[in-house]
């Protein structure tokens, strides 16, 4: 029988866990309650003595000084509902995990097999509340149905001797390990069948590729030597299904795409990643020269650039939506996680520095009806945010820059963007640091977490459609502590050189991380039944493709496998030799000593059938699209104001605090900045070495709005906001990285997707704007990503984000103590604005807040912005800027606000000095969201040397800083405009989110 | 051992702000500050009796899974050297026992709560006597804080200060003493070495975010009788350069050397004079 520690707090201690949850269950649900109070419960399933449980549950469970604890006992009382979840079998679960070894530590004995504890938490509602609404606040707010489980009982039907009945969530499977084979000689409709009912996610043409393969005389010859049949093996296919997957095969961006340009033009491009990515490093490389600074590009885990002599940099970012939109606090907790082990296993291993987050949600107020299967948008941000504090924060990492984007599209499926920065020596035992290779003969090695069936199937779900079939065990939790334990245990195995490789098990797992490695050696033999698993159970190609998270693939060299080994146990690591590398030529996976994978390692890596597609754009004017006539305002402060209060401008400080931004002591510009550290920093200044003033930059670009009009555009306005950002605070133009992380709707045409071709169309237009740009920026892409599903769909109900590029940007400063902030620092200080204003208001904020769209999205010269970046950089070289800030969302008007108010300082501008092309209204200067523009301000003694560094480009005079706390704006006849108190611009910028 | 200070940062199970902590005891002046996985203490490679100084740095041991520090807690007490009979523990008591010091930051702070070793009003390091539980807004959170320091309190950490800024960020800040009685005789004997305070280090300060958890009698910091064990929420080692301060782009009168460099600075003094 297990036991019950119940772990409460004691009467009169302030539960400030149930007073959120209070809180929360009121703003988000509108039920109001008297309190809540919560209780701690381990169902401890072991083999002890009953002194054992006592001892631990008055020791590590139990904080004497304000908790009280009781074994087998309910401590509940007092309440009107109690509302019990715990996790379902099989769902990671972190603290039961800690509780477990805690009891091991006390008892000096490990737990046996199929032992556990499991942890639940009890809220005690009360109030007038009936089982109706208890349900709701299980569903809706506490529990989430994939990953946990509630029992809710009334203060009635609660048996105060008894408790809750206990549930022990324990795996328990029958299941004997079993290998199927699967007929391939058979219609096509039955192909398609297979791949839909196996969760493949493989075409027609891809499943024939397969067919051929497996009816091949020679191939069946070879399969018969091993002893397998002419039909593949479960292990197999599903091997096949997600290496072939578009989350690792990427064969939307390796497509051949005919592509109709809407005037008439056609083109073939085959591969888009060739063409505009791959390509657009090289070029830039070459322009470069000797000043080029890129060290590994594409092949690793993440991008490597040179630092300085000593020290080399990476770079990863990656998306979790899906699994996001199923379990917001494990998908985004694995999606922070899983970029951790990205940044660590590149080349042979780096210490992580810092993490960005990029969130796109739908509006947390949204208060429409939700079709089914999606979670409320308010749930969505909670769990995000809540996961990516966990993975963040634990694991010691600081989150250095962010932000959020709001767009009702992506109720259908959030979008959840986590990067990992990291640092490795420039050599490791004589050789470069971001070059690795498994050499025949090595052991396979696994370290870390264990298997289960955690995210089976994730490569392949993601490559889909959210829809009704969507597999709960798609979803992860990820634990930081575990992975922590690792890291701290790789970084030394790296020093004593006691591996060859290394790399992440991720997407695919191990048949991705060994599949992916042994393409240096040509093969390799993996004994699957070696693999430490959580629970008994698995299926053999369950072991094989299982996504369970905090795991790391080694290449070993045999001389070394004892070392290695002994030093995972001593720090508590968990390492295991799962075969070896070898240049067979074949993918060999055993179990218990028999075949049940024998692929071509050719045909694995390279028998994907080429995608077509075909692309055909639509102009915006051909779509329908113009300039709306819209009045002047009569009172651009009270629009001001609104465009401050809009989801996408508001201050995200509400977000920002929740998470660790300086651990390590090296953030040395930190997200919030300003007199009382509440303004918006463009980008983050990280200082990796306590030895060294030198610097990394780190900054992003996201603008999704633009691609209602043209992901072209959208494109170059992402690429120029993230050099603007990353320029603003001190970045070296000449020493700067970008990676390019796609979210698409699905652009291959179907009956699904009747627009299709469009989509196609706006993919290969925003590819175009990627090396237009980069290549004239000089800024090399060494990293990326995409993910082409972002649809939802159920019935007839298909809801499709809007295309998003994130373009995240790293680069150096030689010396940090030259980084300039957002604010503004000083009365009489001069205020300029740098670069020209546009008509260009299409799709900006402040259409969107008048309900149009419109059509003149803004547009980059890119020649005329990188001579703006050299001279601003010029200008901090030389100290002149007090304060810089780049003009986004909002335009004008929301720049100046904030550099105003982050300094807590008033500002006097007139706006007939703002320089422009063609004559613009008050309203088109203050909101047009042309690029490549930032607003300084200058001390006055440096204002001869601040024109003269600027002669060359547009800089207008727009007044001065001042100490009334006001924002006064002279208007186009010399009336006064605006004059806006800046504490109630920063009180209505604060306003939205502030309670989040 | 000749005549160098030697500061020892532990290492492991969730420990994140252990490289800082060694960086800051090297700039305060530590001739050796040697960062040790605990793995290395466990395996009897690395001791305690080798260092003067003993940091318990930041981070979120066992990712604080049954309430911070607690299950780190639990594996300090039970933990025993390899091929000896000696506990971890043991080596502490001894570390303890040799007037050395030992200074808890953030996460090192809750463990050292909740191992008894602070604020042991009576002397007796092994009894819980405090605890820190989560802040009363129920979130982490990141923020700088200022902090009063008493100036009749022993703690050799904080001799000569009357004030110091620096950030916390935790989720579970919120010092709580067991009773009234325990409060009062850590007031008494001014034990309640840091709290929570306006920025003109005036008086102490109850309410958010001023006082960022809602810690009771506004502690943020706590030393032992002796003034040798000292723990505290907030990072000193988060700010031990100008750059470190959120506002140092703007405030242009700030010395080079950040104030939580100071506390190790003093640690270091207090070696040399004491110890070597």
């Amino acid at each position: 029988m297990p036991w019950r520690i119940i772990v409460g707090l004691k009467d009169g201690v302030r539960d400030a866990r149930g007073e959120r949850v209070r809180r929360e269950i009121s703003r988000h649900l509108q039920i109001e309650l008297e309190s809540v109070r919560t209780i701690d419960v381990y169902t401890v399933d072991a083999q002890l003595s009953d002194a054992e449980v006592e001892a631990a549950a008055r020791g590590p469970f139990c904080d004497p000084v304000i908790q009280e604890v009781a074994v087998n006992r309910p401590l509940a009382h007092d309440f009107d509902m109690l509302i019990e979840v715990g996790f379902r079998p099989g769902v990671t679960d972190n603290v039961g995990r800690t509780a477990r070894e805690a009891i091991q530590y006390l008892t000096g004995r490990k737990f046996a097999e199929g032992e556990g504890v499991y942890t639940s938490v009890q809220y005690l509602l009360k109030g007038s509340i009936d089982k109706v609404a208890a349900e709701r606040i299980a569903h809706d707010f506490l529990g989430n149905a994939l990953i946990q489980r509630w029992t809710i009982l009334s203060r009635d039907e609660f048996d105060p001797r008894r408790g809750v009945p206990v549930t022990v969530p324990k795996v328990v499977s029958t299941a004997h390990p079993e290998v199927r084979e699967i007929d391939l000689n058979v219609s096509d409709e039955e192909l398609l069948r297979i791949s839909k009912d196996g969760m493949l996610a493989l075409n027609l043409e891809e499943m024939k590729a397969i067919q051929a393969y497996v009816a091949d005389p020679e191939v069946r010859a070879r399969r018969a030597q091993v002893g397998l049949g002419d039909k593949l093996t479960d292990a197999e296919l599903e091997a096949l299904a997600q290496t072939w997957s578009e989350h690792c095969k990427h064969k939307i961006f390796a497509a051949r795409i005919e592509y109709e340009d809407g005037e008439g033009g056609r083109e073939t491009i085959d591969s888009l990643f060739r063409n505009f990515i791959a390509e657009t490093t090289r070029e830039v490389r070459e322009n470069l020269g000797d000043q080029d600074f890129c060290l590994s590009v594409f092949k690793d885990n993440a991008g490597v650039i040179r630092f300085n002599d000593d020290w080399s940099i990476a770079f990863k970012v990656e998306t979790h939506n899906s699994p996001s939109a199923l379990d917001p606090y494990g998908g985004a907790l694995t999606g922070i996680v899983g970029v951790n082990r990205d940044a660590f296993g590149t080349g042979m291993g780096a210490r992580l520095l810092f993490n960005t987050d990029v969130f796109c949600f739908a509006s947390p107020f949204y208060d429409q009806p939700l079709p089914p299967r999606l979670l409320h948008p308010r749930r969505i941000f909670e769990g995000v945010v809540e996961g990516v504090e966990h993975g963040g924060n634990k694991s010691g990492i600081p989150t250095v820059n962010g932000s959020i984007v709001f767009d009702e599209r992506f109720a259908g499926k959030p979008l959840v963007y986590c990067g990992t920065g990291s640092i490795m020596p420039a050599t490791l035992h004589g050789k470069p640091c971001h070059e690795k290779k498994a050499l025949v003969g090595d052991r396979i090695v696994m370290v870390g977490g264990r298997i289960g069936k955690d995210g089976i199937h994730g490569a392949t779900f993601s490559s889909e459609e959210l829809h009704e079939g969507s597999p709960a065990t798609a979803v992860q939790i990820g634990d930081p502590i575990t992975q922590r334990r690792m890291f701290d245990f790789l970084l030394v195995a790296r020093d004593r050189g006691l591996y060859n490789s290394i790399t992440d098990n991720g997407a695919g797992g191990l048949s991705s991380s060994v599949g992916e490695m042994s393409e240096d050696t040509g093969g390799f033999e993996l004994h699957l039944d070696r693999a430490p698993l959580k629970y008994a159970g698995l299926q053999p190609w369950e072991i094989l493709i299982s996504e369970a998270q905090e795991r790391m693939t080694l290449a070993v060299p045999p001389d070394k496998i004892q070392a290695f080994l002994q030093l995972a146990a001593e720090m508590d690591v968990e390492a295991s030799d799962l075969g070896q590398f070898t240049s067979s030529g074949y993918f060999h996976c055993l179990y218990q000593g028999r075949t049940v994978t024998y692929l071509d390692m050719n045909f694995v890596h390279k028998g994907v059938p080429q995608l077509v597609l075909p692309a055909r754009w639509q102009a915006p004017q051909a779509r329908g699209l113009k300039e709306p006539v819209l009045a002047e305002p009569r009172d651009l402060g009270a629009t001001l104001k609104s465009l401050l209060q809009r989801l996408n401008i508001c201050s995200k400080e509400s977000v920002v605090r929740r998470y660790d931004h300086e651990v390590q002591a090296g953030t040395v510009v930190k997200p919030l900045t300003g007199v009382v550290d509440d303004g918006p920093s463009d980008a983050a200044v990280v200082r990796p070495l306590s030895e060294s003033f030198e610097g990394i930059v780190v900054s992003h670009g996201i603008c999704p709005r633009y691609s209602d009009i043209d992901t072209y555009h959208m494109m170059a306005c992402a690429i120029d906001e993230a050099l603007r950002n990353y320029v603003a605070v001190g970045g070296d133009i000449a020493h700067v990285a970008g990676l390019d992380n796609f979210c698409w709707c699905d652009p291959v045409e179907s009956e699904k997707t009747p627009d299709g071709a469009y989509k196609a169309a706006q993919l290969v237009r925003a590819n175009k704007a990627l090396r237009d740009y980069c290549v004239a920026f000089g800024v090399p892409l060494i990293s990326g990503k995409d993910s082409m599903k972002n649809d939802y769909m159920i019935g007839d109900r298909k809801i499709s984000i809007p295309p998003t590029v994130l373009f995240s940007v790293m680069g150096r400063m030689d010396d940090v103590r030259r980084a300039v902030t957002m604010d503004v620092k000083r009365p009489g200080d001069l205020v300029y604005l740098l670069g020209i204003t546009r008509d260009e208001l299409g799709a900006s904020e402040y259409y969107a807040l008048r309900g149009a769209i419109g059509c003149n999205v803004p547009r980059v010269d890119a020649p005329y912005a990188l001579k703006l970046f050299q001279v601003v950089n010029r200008a901090q070289k030389q100290g002149v800027l007090a304060s810089c800030h780049d003009l986004s969302d909002g335009g004008l008007g929301v720049a100046l606000a904030e550099t105003a108010f982050a300094g807590g300082l008033g500002l006097k501008v007139d706006l007939r000095q703002v320089k422009s092309e063609g004559a613009l209204r008050a309203d088109q200067l203050l909101f047009s969201e042309t690029p490549s523009r930032f607003v300084v301000t200058v001390p006055a003694q440096h204002q001869a040397q601040f024109e003269e560094i600027f002669a060359d480009v547009h800089v207008s005079a727009l007044g001065r800083v001042c100490s009334e706390p006001e924002l006064r704006i002279t208007g186009m006849q010399g009336e006064v405009l605006m004059r806006c108190n800046i504490d109630e611009l920063k009180a209505a910028w604060q306003a939205p989110l502030k309670e989040m | 051992m000749a005549k160098t200070v030697r500061a020892v940062v532990i290492a492991g199970n969730g420990t994140n702000c252990e490289r800082e902590v060694a960086a800051a005891c090297r700039m305060a002046g530590c001739d050796v500050a040697d960062v040790i996985h605990i793995a290395e203490l466990l395996a009897g490679r690395a001791r305690l009796d080798d260092y003067h100084f003993l940091n318990l740095a930041g981070g979120f041991l066992d990712g604080d899974d049954l309430g911070s520090a607690k299950a780190g807690a639990n594996r300090l007490l039970h933990a025993r050297i390899q091929g000896s009979e000696e506990h971890l523990s043991d080596q502490l008591r001894r570390f303890i026992a040799d007037g050395k010091l030992i200074m808890g930051v953030c996460n090192g702070f809750q463990l050292m709560v909740k191992m008894g070793l602070l604020p042991a009003v009576d002397g007796d390091y092994q009894a819980q006597s405090a605890t820190l539980t989560f802040n009363d807004g129920g979130r982490f959170e990141d923020r700088w804080a200022y902090l009063k320091v008493d100036p009749a309190s022993p703690c050799v950490f904080t001799r000569g200060l009357t004030g110091v800024y620096l950030p916390v960020r935790h989720g579970e800040g919120k010092f709580v003493p067991a009773s009234d009685e325990v409060l009062s005789a850590m007031e008494q004997r001014n034990l309640c070495v840091l709290k929570y305070s306006d920025p003109a280090f005036e008086g102490p300060a109850f309410d958010y975010p001023l006082n960022p958890n809602g810690s009771i009698a506004a502690i943020a910091g706590v030393c032992d009788p002796s003034g040798r064990l000292f723990g505290l929420m907030p990072h000193p080692e988060a700010y031990v350069h100008r750059t470190h301060h959120p506002r140092w782009t703007r405030e242009a009168d700030l010395p080079e050397e950040g104030m939580g460099l100071w506390l190790y600075q003093n640690a270091v003094r207090f070696i040399r004079d004491h110890l070597l």
